[in-house]
């Protein structure tokens, strides 16, 4: 199964502008089913991290405050072409997804 | 009164049967390039964006990085998934469905019906022993989403044959965009021709032409992938009429009248729009 995650970088000097969009309903478990009226579990990105050569630059905890398919965008120095950006999360099922890119 | 009601009906259909397609689309086309002398006729494609710039801003901002995606990407994988008879979609279009979006829909002579690309789809499911798709589904929207994703940059070519049910699937099409309906009163034309580019509510009102080059489309404010009747039925709504079953005969007829409005300019679907 291909990644649900998205990443775009811009390399500016030192400095990597990074995007991702992933997908994930993020729900918060107060929503019910609106025919049977039982509640929907929870189901949300607890951890989001990207590392940048294996060194984490950004760690995120989420929680269900954030809505449905994430967008997230965050700048770091230090970076520089050809290093590996990874990008993780992992929710509280225990799912997780992970992408790699190259900075270019 | 009734009958007078009737006779005036009767008048009115007669006129509008004379009528000529391409003459309406020059008619409908000069409209709006008089009343926005500052638009460019290509960037009518990008609907509400072409008009209102503080929107086309933000829109850009989803444009560097699409959220439809992954619509394109789930469609492109289940196009190629071949059907339990070793057929595939492919086997149903030309060209293989690649960069075929800019003829539908299309009036179909042996069924005597407009085909919509994604009854074709359905169609073609069926005729390999698959059942067909319900119009809300995903997989049916990202089909699409794909099939427009490999047509963006092609013209928009929809032709009304010479025949009487064609001429008769478009007259209605016709008339459907141009009558009242529901509580507000409104047709489709008071909004998107008489009042483009004017407020509603918080929002400007988007110009009909190049209104179907861009579908399906993700809605910021649902978080999905919607198709062109969806968007229909959302208008519908709207005025406060009774919407119609998506793929209805309602609204087949009246996208045939409404991309053929718009040809001549580009496909660029899918698209983003809030």
């Amino acid at each position: 199964m291909a990644s649900k995650i998205k990443v775009k970088v811009k390399l500016k000097g030192d400095v990597a502008e990074v995007k991702s969009l992933m997908l994930h309903p993020m729900e918060t478990g107060a929503r019910k089913d609106p025919d049977t009226g039982a509640t929907i579990p929870a189901h949300h990105i607890t951890e989001l991290t990207f590392s940048n050569n294996g060194k984490t630059v950004m760690t995120v905890h989420c929680s269900t405050a954030v809505s449905r398919d994430p967008y997230f965008s965050f700048s770091f120095s230090g970076a520089k072409a050809g290093d590996t950006l990874a990008v993780r999360w992992v929710d509280n099922t225990g799912e997780s997804d992970t992408v790699e890119t190259v900075l270019g | 009164m009734h009958r007078l009601a009737l006779a005036c009906l009767a008048v009115a259909l007669s006129v509008t049967a004379r009528a000529d397609p391409e003459q309406d689309r020059e008619a409908f086309r000069a409209y709006f390039l008089q009343r926005f002398p500052d638009v460019p006729v290509a960037e009518y494609v990008n609907g509400i964006y072409a008009i209102d710039d503080k929107a086309r801003a933000q829109w850009q901002e989803i444009e560097a990085f699409p959220p439809y995606e992954f619509a394109v990407e789930q469609g492109e994988a289940l196009f190629g998934q071949p059907f339990a008879n070793g057929r595939g979609y492919a086997d149903c279009f030309e060209n293989g469905g690649i960069g075929v979006r800019q003829h539908f829909p299309r009036f179909d002579l042996e069924r005597g019906e407009v085909v919509t690309l994604e009854l074709a789809l359905n169609l073609c499911r069926m005729d390999n022993g698959e059942s067909p798709y319900p119009y809300e589904s995903d997989d049916l929207i990202a089909l699409s989403a794909y099939m427009a994703w490999t047509s963006r940059g092609e013209t928009i070519d929809v032709k009304v044959p010479d025949d009487p049910r064609a001429l008769a699937a478009y007259e209605d099409g016709k008339r459907f965009y141009y009558s009242k309906r529901g509580q507000l009163n409104f047709a489709c034309s008071d909004c998107h021709v008489t009042s483009a580019g004017s407020w509603v509510r918080a929002d400007h009102l988007s110009a009909s032409l190049g209104h179907p080059s861009h579908f399906p489309v993700y809605r910021s404010k649902l978080g999905e992938m919607i198709s062109l009747h969806s968007r229909f039925y959302g208008c519908i709504r709207d005025v406060r009429a009774r919407p119609l079953d998506e793929q209805s005969e309602e609204y087949r007829n009246l996208e045939y009248f409404l991309t053929y409005m718009s040809n001549g300019l580009e496909v660029n679907g899918p698209g983003a729009r809030k």
